[in-house]
């Protein structure tokens, strides 16, 4: 756990960094600091392991003051990943992962056994260890320093906008790495980013700051998109949060219906419906249209899975009907969007 | 043709031959290694304090600009050793050297990335250790390049301390042209640049085992 009492910062330049925060990051989850440039959520992050010391107020970690510690010993027990990932030019990806083991001690052999286990822990194929950073491509390099972070087994993770630096889809992949990380480590994790999508996306909850280092906002996700604080945090927040925030309700109300299929490259005849286009396993490969011509399909969704894909799979189905299928990708039925904003209307009752 | 294989015939001239070139090694290199010491040290500094960067790279562009002989002169007379003391052409070539080199150091360290520094401090380095396994080593390749410089810079100033006295293949040059003889001259020329080429030869050979990441490839 970590807890910022009452915390401020003012730099020598007069400018005031955070003003007087008071916030927890419980154990176990992941908290977004998100805000524009100047709203001091750097600084906060820095305050944890004492790159940045506060001008006034505590900060503990699992209940002690950290400036009770040492910086370099407090810091090779927190894991911290930077922007660019930072890592170090001159030494292999195994030599970066094995720096805090060795720092703390590890013997060489040991510290880069524990580092070939991390690179496989976030999806690097072993034979990139013995490469240079230069040699990697972005996304690569920051998974070299998410592994390199977690080498001691920290039980606090630091993320200063880790992702920021690669493209968008690249990005979605490293977001998706890293639940898929924290499901099995249950890490305590504070994440910095400007971008609030990616707050929402990965947040257990957000904390939404302002110019001059003042906390809006501190809620799950959820509760930022229905109910913010006040208009900065809601304009912050941006367009779409109504639909946005579909994504945190589950689709599981919603009936699906049977439709009508044809296996992909068997004969077709027109008629008066739309009929899906399934392959040998069940899985839907388009649409046929009344007039016997195919058209490729709208987006698919997993039963079960959030409520926005429901409607978004019926919002981009030529047919109207949006596909659910199991997670294995068999189709299991159709919905259209009328049923999908009933179950959200019923919801609000 | 003939004059240089009939001076280089006597047993005694060869033996000479070799002492001078020994001398040579040891007046150049000495200086070298210890000025490579003394630039990473003021380096540091510069990197460290603004005003310290100013004043040392501005007395190092003065130091430069002193001809060598009047240093090899005037060091006796400050330090007080014997005019013919080779610590005279050492000290002078230590001087020069650390101000060729102080100024890329600075600069090498100025040039590491400041998210991998901010990394290693991140990560629980101390000082120290951060600046001589992540910032030095970052360092070599600029390092290197000066040090190459300050090589062939060294080698070619120690003759120039023949005309003082001290050792060194200078002597082949005094001795030539005092006894109108160009044979000694040809082979201290000769023997100068091979010792150069040696030398930078060496450095470069040093500087890639140091730096095998500085050839790798970029992303595939």
């Amino acid at each position: 756990m970590i807890e910022f009492r009452d915390v401020t910062k003012r730099f020598d330049d007069g400018t005031t960094a955070v003003n007087g925060l008071d916030l927890v990051v419980e154990a176990g989850t992941i908290t977004v600091f998100v805000g524009p440039s100047g709203c001091g959520k750097t600084t906060s992050l820095r305050m944890v392991n004492r790159m940045i010391d506060p001008t006034s107020g505590t900060v503990l970690v699992d209940g002690a003051d950290v400036l009770g510690v040492d910086p370099p010993t407090l810091r090779r027990g927190i894991g911290y990943v930077i922007q660019q990932a930072g890592l170090f030019p001159h030494r292999t990806v195994l030599d970066n992962v094995a720096t805090v083991p060795l720092l703390i001690g590890w013997t060489r052999r040991k510290a880069r056994e524990r580092a070939a286990e991390l690179l496989e822990l976030v999806g690097l194929p072993a034979e990139l260890g013995h490469r240079y950073p230069v040699q990697l491509s972005g996304g690569q390099q920051q998974r070299v320093g998410v592994a390199r972070a977690l080498a001691a087994d920290p039980p606090v993770l630091l993320m200063d906008e880790p992702f920021s630096a690669v493209d968008p889809v690249v990005r979605e992949g490293l977001q998706d790495e890293l639940l898929r990380l924290q499901a099995e480590l249950d890490k305590t994790i504070v994440f910095v980013t400007h971008d609030i999508d990616e707050a929402i996306r990965i947040g257990d909850k957000v904390a939404v700051m302002r110019t001059g280092g003042f906390l809006a906002q501190y809620a799950p996700p959820a509760e930022l998109l229905t109910r913010p604080a006040d208009d900065f945090v809601a304009s912050f927040v941006g367009k779409d949060r109504g639909y946005r925030s579909l994504s945190f309700v589950d689709s599981s109300g919603v009936e699906v219906a049977e439709v009508p299929t044809v296996v992909e490259g068997a004969e077709v005849e027109s008629s008066s419906d739309w009929r899906l286009v399934v392959d040998a396993e069940e899985r839907p490969q388009g649409w046929v249209a009344p007039d016997a011509s195919v058209v490729p399909g709208g987006s698919l969704y997993e039963v079960g899975a959030s409520i926005r894909g429901a409607l978004d799979a019926a919002l981009s189905s030529p047919s109207g009907l949006g596909v659910a299928v199991r997670g294995d990708g068999r189709l299991v039925g159709v919905v259209t969007a009328r049923q999908v904003l009933d179950v959200i209307e019923s919801r609000r009752g | 043709m003939g004059d240089i294989a009939k001076y280089l015939s006597d047993a005694g001239t060869r033996a000479a031959l070799l002492d001078m070139l020994l001398d040579h090694v040891y007046l150049s290199l000495v200086p070298l290694v210890v000025s490579v010491v003394l630039a990473i040290v003021l380096g540091l500094l510069c990197h460290r304090f603004r005003q310290v960067n100013a004043a040392l790279i501005g007395l190092s562009n003065v130091v430069y600009t002193i001809p060598s002989l009047a240093l090899f002169a005037i060091i006796p007379a400050v330090i007080g050793t014997q005019v013919l003391d080779p610590l005279n052409v050492i000290l002078a070539l230590t001087v020069y050297t650390t101000a060729l080199l102080v100024r890329p150091v600075a600069e090498a360290l100025a040039a590491v990335p400041a998210h991998v520094t901010a990394a290693a401090t991140a990560m629980g380095f101390r000082p120290l250790r951060r600046f001589f396994t992540v910032e030095l080593p970052l360092s070599v390749p600029v390092l290197a390049a000066g040090v190459r410089v300050g090589s062939v810079s060294n080698i070619s100033l120690v003759s120039v301390g023949a005309l003082i006295g001290t050792g060194g293949l200078g002597t082949l040059f005094t001795d030539g042209f005092r006894q109108r003889y160009l044979a000694p001259i040809i082979i201290g020329i000769v023997l100068t640049l091979v010792l150069a080429l040696v030398v930078d030869l060496l450095l470069v050979l040093l500087r890639n085992r140091l730096t095998p990441w500085a050839r790798a490839g970029g992303a595939p």
